[in-house]
């Protein structure tokens, strides 16, 4: 059984992670950088010890001193959060080696579900949809016109070998398609050294809809349900919800049982998400497996009860799963806002000192927050420094929750992206539950002054 | 004229050489902040005189990093 857990991780995460060990009576150890030594989540654990300087390389990333840090302390635990060393196979293994429990899948399920090509092809072979598109490389316009007449228009052309969207383009016509493929070849060719070039299906107008699992080590596993994820800036998230108020229940059943059945085939163990796109007509399509707690995990746990680091914790004992699918039950509806430093209209990260914090209370109000009046906000980490996450018995109540919350949230010494949460949750397609993941792009943009 | 960094964070890369003419809003270095490249561009046209930061230095909102004449 596990009694010393170090929380491999900062800000937020890592206090939300004591949080729950303070339920379990397990003794937490906490790490940090020079960066955070006055961080919450540093004075909330039993104990705390200096990484290094504030360089993720040197503190969050740095394997050897947390080692060092865990056999001293005689943690006999691991919990990585999400980020820094929650998704790398090979710092699994070094837990396994050093005889510490890592919070988490084994390493094999790690490298599979972090490898793009190979991802889809284990999805696929577990029956699971996936996006449409080439297995190989397509050698030539003509190759691909005949490919595109298959799946069908509008196709994404994608550079093997591709990043930062350079030799993508999403083409409407056989036409477009011909004179689109020798010009991304070529600047593929001269980007990464190799134009091999793929087709795969453009879903347009998708929502991005993901389903939580739990796996114990006996190969039972369940799912919590779905959450919308559609808003999105940056490709990070903004806004989530639970449930997705976009897919039927019918469809939220097909998704749940999609899911259980790839992580059953992948012989996958401890908390994990799947991603799906889901278009218009809720055909929904294999993104990407999350091997690691997400961010966005409270607003399950507000809808089913289940805190699901106490889950991971529990799995990673041994233990049966508590409960069977038909006893996961949902009741009302959670919205998560993610709180950012930065500008709400450029992006831009707002590094700085927070003169002033104080959170709106009440009933289905939750705050997980790193920071306090008083904190640093530093350039050296991301700049999610809080969730809000409010429920309520239906979307509505949640929705006119948020709207108050958002109102008497008075954070001062630093921009946040609150103006920005406001007018999302102000919009008409936000009020009806039909966001899609270029909503940000698309609408907000338009909104701005 | 001082080119100011408009936030804390680390020169990621210097985009421009001393004695370069530059035009208005021509990035002169790309700062990284928080997990983002931010470039810092020139406000007025003219020529680097001077370059004051050096690729992976840790600047302060309104520390200055070039000198524009």
């Amino acid at each position: 059984m596990i009694k010393k857990l170090l929380i491999a991780n900062r800000g937020e995460i890592a206090a939300r992670i004591i949080r729950t060990c303070k339920n379990m009576n397990i003794e937490t150890v906490a790490v940090y950088s020079e960066a955070d030594k006055a961080a919450p989540f540093v004075s909330m654990a039993d104990e705390a010890y200096l990484l290094g300087p504030a360089r993720v390389q040197d503190s969050y990333l740095n394997v050897d001193k947390i080692f060092s840090i865990a056999k001293e302390t005689g943690a006999d635990a691991l919990h990585p959060g999400y980020g820094f060393l929650s998704e790398n196979p090979t710092f699994r293994e070094q837990c396994d080696t050093a005889g510490i429990i890592f919070i988490g899948p084994d390493s094999q399920v790690i490298q599979k579900m972090g490898s793009k090509i190979e991802a889809r092809r284990v999805m696929k072979e577990a029956g699971v949809p996936i996006v449409p598109g080439t297995e190989t490389a397509v050698a030539s316009p003509d190759e691909a016109v005949q490919f595109a007449e298959h799946i069908g228009y509008p196709i994404l052309l994608k550079a093997s070998s591709g990043g930062g969207g350079i030799g993508m383009q999403t083409v409407y016509s056989a036409e477009e398609l011909i004179k689109a493929f020798d010009g991304n070849q070529k600047r593929a060719q001269t980007f990464f050294g190799d134009g091999s070039m793929f087709l795969e299906k453009k879903i347009e107008a998708a929502h991005h809809v993901e389903i939580q699992l739990l796996a114990d080590e006996h190969g039972h596993v369940v799912h919590l349900f779905d959450r919308e994820c559609s808003i999105q800036r940056r490709n990070q998230k903004v806004i989530e919800e639970a449930s997705s108020p976009f897919i039927s229940d019918e469809t939220r059943q097909a998704m749940g049982k999609a899911a259980v059945k790839a992580a059953q085939a992948i012989g996958y163990t401890n908390a994990g998400t799947i991603e799906f796109l889901v278009d218009d007509n809720e055909q929904f399509y294999f993104l990407e497996m999350n091997t690691r707690i997400q961010v966005e995990h409270p607003v399950t746990e507000e809808i089913t009860g289940i805190d699901i680091v106490e889950a991971q914790i529990h799995i990673a004992n041994g233990e049966k799963l508590a409960f069977e699918q038909t006893d996961i039950k949902k009741t009302g509806h959670a919205i998560e806002a993610r709180i950012y430093a930065e500008d709400p209209v450029t992006f831009f990260p707002s590094p700085g000192t927070i003169t002033k914090l104080e959170l709106p209370e009440g009933i289905g109000v939750r705050h997980d927050i790193g920071v306090v009046s008083g904190s640093q906000v530093t350039p050296f980490y991301d700049p999610m420094i809080g969730k809000l996450i409010v429920s309520g018995d239906t979307r509505d109540e949640a929705i006119s929750r948020l709207e108050k919350a958002l109102d008497a949230y008075q954070i001062e010494g630093i921009k946040t992206n609150i103006p920005m949460l406001k007018d999302v949750i102000e919009h008409p397609l936000f009020k009806a539950g039909q966001t899609t993941t270029a909503f940000v792009e698309l609408f907000y943009q338009s909104i701005k002054k | 004229m001082d080119i100011k960094a408009t936030m804390a964070g680390s020169v990621w890369k210097i985009v421009v050489e001393e004695g370069q003419s530059v035009q208005e809003n021509d990035d002169v270095v790309i700062l990284e902040s928080m997990k983002m490249e931010i470039p810092i561009a020139a406000e007025s046209a003219g020529t680097i005189k001077a370059i004051k930061v050096a690729e992976g230095d840790f600047v302060n909102e309104g520390d200055v990093i070039a000198v524009i004449e």
